[in-house]
């Protein structure tokens, strides 16, 4: 397949833009909900070493999502920030798993939240993301490629931070060995739809927008083993639902609501 | 800065160790040397700088809290870029300021854990600025605009400050602190020139905010809260101007622009005095203040026990990461 260079070339064929605008789609819904869940966090991590790398992770994942928001626009989806803030739950793609609340409590008045959850999450996810941005600069539409080797400057060390915390936490108390453990097999019954690519795979594949989901399982379980030896047995179930599919739980309206709060207090407001 | 003149009275050095070193460290730092971690140093000049820094340090820290409310909602892509950058700057800030009062409570055994005990306990203040409630958006530009503008004016009052790691924190704090006021000032600006909606919630915050401007400061002489630091301060070459000199600039740079802007200041009387050369200005109620700073502020107890939560939530993650390895 040859590449496709710009968006007015992409739109020529309706069944590619359309394979190719879900997968991006998944892509910035991802980052953009687990970058908000990261956000929650701010001034409440262990200790504030880590309140400063996480927000500064945070914040780059973010700018990731904007960077996959201004692909879509230029696909003629509307503006960036309209598709961020405005679109319905059915029709975002980020995965259940990484909407999940951080844990009981808000961000502002009470908040347990679980640090093992977050270092299970974001390892596994940003494994993940590693995978398939490394697979995405192969693709066929060269926008996407390109913005798959920006994101891949940066999001190594996004990893190597997450791996650290598994590394370490998994080597320490008996306690903290157990909390990890634990959010590894829930991950195990919840993290299935993170590694689908949900109703346009195969046409993603044809159209060498993106390998194959077998393959991205694979890989990303492959690369997870280097770190965690001792894994739940066979591969992720998606007991939450699918979010590639449009389906998402409580926890993701509860984010909706925060995110979008004053962006919708005033529909003619420039912010 | 993040520290008031007058709030407690700082403990005296008993005597002066040696009449020899005391006299050699005042010449070096009216040289303009500055003073090292590891120098001799006077027993009040220490006392001073590790409340002084200590508190700035974990101001920035509190000062996060206020305004990370508004983080997760922010209205747009930038904007949301924008305020997670700045929050992140802050916590930044905290961390630079608690190594350099780590260094100087060394001596006396004491660590970053105390200090957090000591802000649980109430025994370490924080500024008054971030006792107070955020309940727009508007108020997240405020932030930016106003408190880091006049943050901006504390601290480059000591960007030549005698204690070396101090000043040299400053230098960074302080660039960082221009893009912050940057970024308030656009939110201000975009809401200035919004909708009617925008332009409402940007004046109640101001009206919200000014009493609490007034107070950064801190109050005009040790008369009105009962002591004075300032000048300790000044003696030991940490700061170089009175609380209301800073005070009296702050108004200078940013009321002009208020005004501009079609904004009013909830103070009839504020006006610049020609003959005297200064803003005149109704007092802010400095008993509140006292209040205010003794964790009796608006959000004081909400704020100190979002920390509460954090702190014994994230225990489990502290013990792990003192504890020996248990292989894996
Ligand atoms: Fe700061
Ligand atoms: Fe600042």
């Amino acid at each position: 397949m040859m590449p496709v260079e710009t968006a007015e070339e992409a739109k020529k064929d309706a069944t590619y833009l359309k394979a190719l605008k879900d997968l991006i789609y998944q892509c910035a819904d991802d980052d953009f909900i687990i970058s908000f869940r990261g956000s929650e966090w701010l001034g409440l991590a262990p200790h504030i070493e880590e309140d400063v790398a996480f927000s500064s992770i945070t914040q780059n994942t973010m700018g990731h999502a904007v960077m996959f928001y201004s692909l879509l626009e230029e696909l003629g989806e509307g503006k960036a920030d309209a598709l961020a803030h405005e679109r319905q739950p059915d029709e975002r793609r980020n995965a259940v798993y990484l909407e999940k609340k951080n844990g009981e409590g808000s961000y502002l008045g009470e908040p347990y939240y679980d640090w093992a959850l977050t270092v299970v999450r974001n390892f596994l996810y940003e494994t993940f993301k590693k995978v398939k941005l490394k697979a995405i600069t192969n693709s066929s539409y060269q926008p996407l490629a390109n913005v798959a080797e920006k994101v891949l400057m940066e999001q190594p060390y996004h990893l190597s931070h997450w791996r650290i915390w598994v590394e370490q936490l998994l080597a320490s108390t008996e306690d903290a060995r157990s909390r990890l453990e634990e959010r590894l097999e829930e991950a195990w019954y919840a993290f299935g739809d993170v590694l689908e690519l949900g109703q346009y795979a195969t046409e993603m594949e044809h159209f060498q927008l993106m390998i194959g989901e077998d393959e991205l399982k694979e890989l990303w379980l492959e690369e997870v083993k280097t770190t965690i030896k001792d894994l739940p047995n066979g591969t992720p179930k998606k007991q939450l639902g699918s979010g590639r599919e449009g389906e998402h739980t409580a926890d993701f309206d509860q984010a909706l609501e925060v995110l979008s709060e004053v962006y919708v207090s005033d529909e003619n407001a420039i912010w | 800065m993040y520290i008031y003149s007058g709030a407690s009275q700082p403990e005296e050095s008993s005597h002066v160790d040696d009449q020899e070193k005391y006299e050699q460290f005042m010449a070096r730092i009216e040289a303009g040397e500055k003073i090292e971690a590891d120098d001799w140093m006077p027993d009040d000049y220490r006392q001073a700088l590790i409340k002084l820094i200590s508190m700035h340090g974990i101001s920035e820290i509190m000062g996060a809290l206020p305004e990370k409310e508004w983080v997760p909602k922010a209205p747009t892509l930038k904007r949301k870029l924008g305020i997670m950058a700045k929050v992140q700057d802050e916590m930044g800030h905290g961390q630079l300021l608690l190594r350099v009062a780590e260094d100087l409570m060394r001596p006396y055994g004491k660590t970053r854990g105390d200090l957090m005990d000591d802000l649980l306990s109430g025994d370490l203040k924080f500024h008054n600025v971030f006792h107070m409630p955020t309940k727009t958006w508007a108020d997240a530009g405020m932030v930016g605009w106003l408190v880091d503008g006049a943050a901006i004016i504390s601290q480059t009052n000591m960007l030549d400050a005698s204690y070396g790691p101090y000043q040299r924190a400053l230098q960074r704090i302080c660039q960082e602190e221009v893009f912050h006021a940057q970024h308030g000032e656009a939110i201000i600006m975009a809401l200035a020139e919004g909708t009617e909606h925008q332009r409402q919630i940007l004046q109640e915050s101001l009206n919200r905010w000014w009493s609490a401007l007034l107070m950064f400061f801190g109050p005009k002489s040790a008369d009105t809260t009962g002591s004075s630091k300032q000048d300790i301060m000044i003696k030991y070459r940490i700061r170089k101007s009175s609380n209301e000199e800073l005070r009296q600039a702050f108004l200078d740079k940013y009321l002009p622009r208020v005004f501009s802007l079609g904004l009013t200041v909830p103070d009839e009387t504020a006006h610049y005095d020609e003959e005297k050369g200064e803003w005149v200005y109704q007092q802010p109620d400095w008993n509140e203040f006292k209040q205010i700073i003794k964790n009796k502020g608006p959000r004081s107890k909400e704020r100190l026990r979002l920390r509460e939560v954090a702190y014994e939530n994230n225990r489990w993650v502290r013990q792990a990461l003192t504890s020996e390895a248990v292989g894996s």
